[in-house]
């Protein structure tokens, strides 16, 4: 599977998913530039997560804007994977290739911990290496991870099982409507996840659920 | 020509700022306070002299990138 992280300045876990990559792949990814215009050719793209732009106007508003993002666009339409980790899934939604928002977290305080999450959906190429219902623990790191649609928007999501990960009963770190942590897009080969599954591939750093999303991956796109 | 975005979340929308600065309102002692909602304002300098061009421009510029229009709302006032 080859893979690239696309780096944008302010983004701080593109060294996190490029570590994991290279780790369960046992490639390295390409590190692509913001104002590149034209990705390698791959089959994954990650959007990582951090702080692109500084966060200005809108969590990845100016990202969704950047040059790099109209080739990702036309990747995904032709069914390249995309997985956007926190600011990535933030980038996502303000692209329009995810639906909904991302608010400003409901109590207003940054939330920096592991929360427990449920893989609720298993036919999509990021988590097919899960069980449903398996729960697993990833770290969430991000101020501005409400997520918000009007209940139509939700209703579709859940009728058409895109709704991928969900916060554990009682462990919502942010207000997000109906506990939603992830989701697919329509073709289901896009995902955006406020968790960190990059950060828990490795027992050094405190777990290793993250480890079967990227092999389902693998599984997948090789 | 001169415009000024307003853009604020949607009613219905969870304000928790707003809700915030509304508390910390009732804590100084303005108890007339009742829901407070807050926003940001966006000045823009324009080339485009004419009323109408501007005002369509600006509201592409809404549509496009000043606004997330699944969560914000947009006022545009044009100043000459």
């Amino acid at each position: 599977m080859k893979s690239a992280v696309i780096v944008f300045p302010g983004s701080n876990c593109d060294r996190d998913a490029a570590a994991a990559l290279e780790q369960l792949t046992g490639e390295k990814p390409a590190m692509v530039w913001h104002a590149d215009s034209e990705l390698p050719d791959v089959d994954l793209v990650v959007l990582p997560g951090g702080f692109s732009y500084g966060d200005y106007l809108r969590c990845g508003a100016m990202a969704a804007q950047s040059h790099i993002m109209r080739d990702i666009r036309e990747k995904a339409d032709k069914g390249v994977a995309v997985l956007g980790i926190c600011n990535g899934f933030q980038m996502l939604t303000e692209t329009g290739m995810l639906p909904g928002a991302l608010l400003r977290n409901a109590d207003l305080k940054f939330v920096c911990r592991p929360v427990g999450l449920e893989v609720e959906e298993t036919q999509s190429a990021f988590t097919r290496k899960y069980d449903r219902g398996q729960q697993v623990t990833f770290p969430v790191a991000h101020g501005d991870g409400n997520y918000f649609a009007d209940d139509t928007t939700l209703d579709r999501l859940e009728g058409e099982g895109r709704v991928v990960f969900r916060y554990a009963k009682g462990d919502n770190p942010n207000g997000s409507a109906r506990d939603i942590a992830g989701i697919l897009s329509e073709k289901r080969n896009v995902m955006g996840l406020m968790p960190h599954p990059e950060r828990v591939c490795d027992p050094l750093l405190g777990g290793t659920d993250g480890i079967a999303l990227f092999q389902s991956l693998i599984e997948a796109l090789s | 020509m001169k415009a000024r975005v307003f853009v604020t979340l949607k009613n219905g929308v969870l304000d928790p700022q707003g809700k915030a600065i509304g508390n910390a309102l009732h804590g100084l002692g303005f108890s007339q306070v009742g829901e407070v909602r807050q926003g940001k304002v966006i000045d823009l300098e324009l080339s485009e002299p004419d009323a109408a061009k501007a005002r369509a421009g600006v509201k592409e510029m809404c549509e496009k990138l000043l606004a997330n229009t699944v969560i914000e709302k947009y006022e545009i006032e044009l100043l000459q």
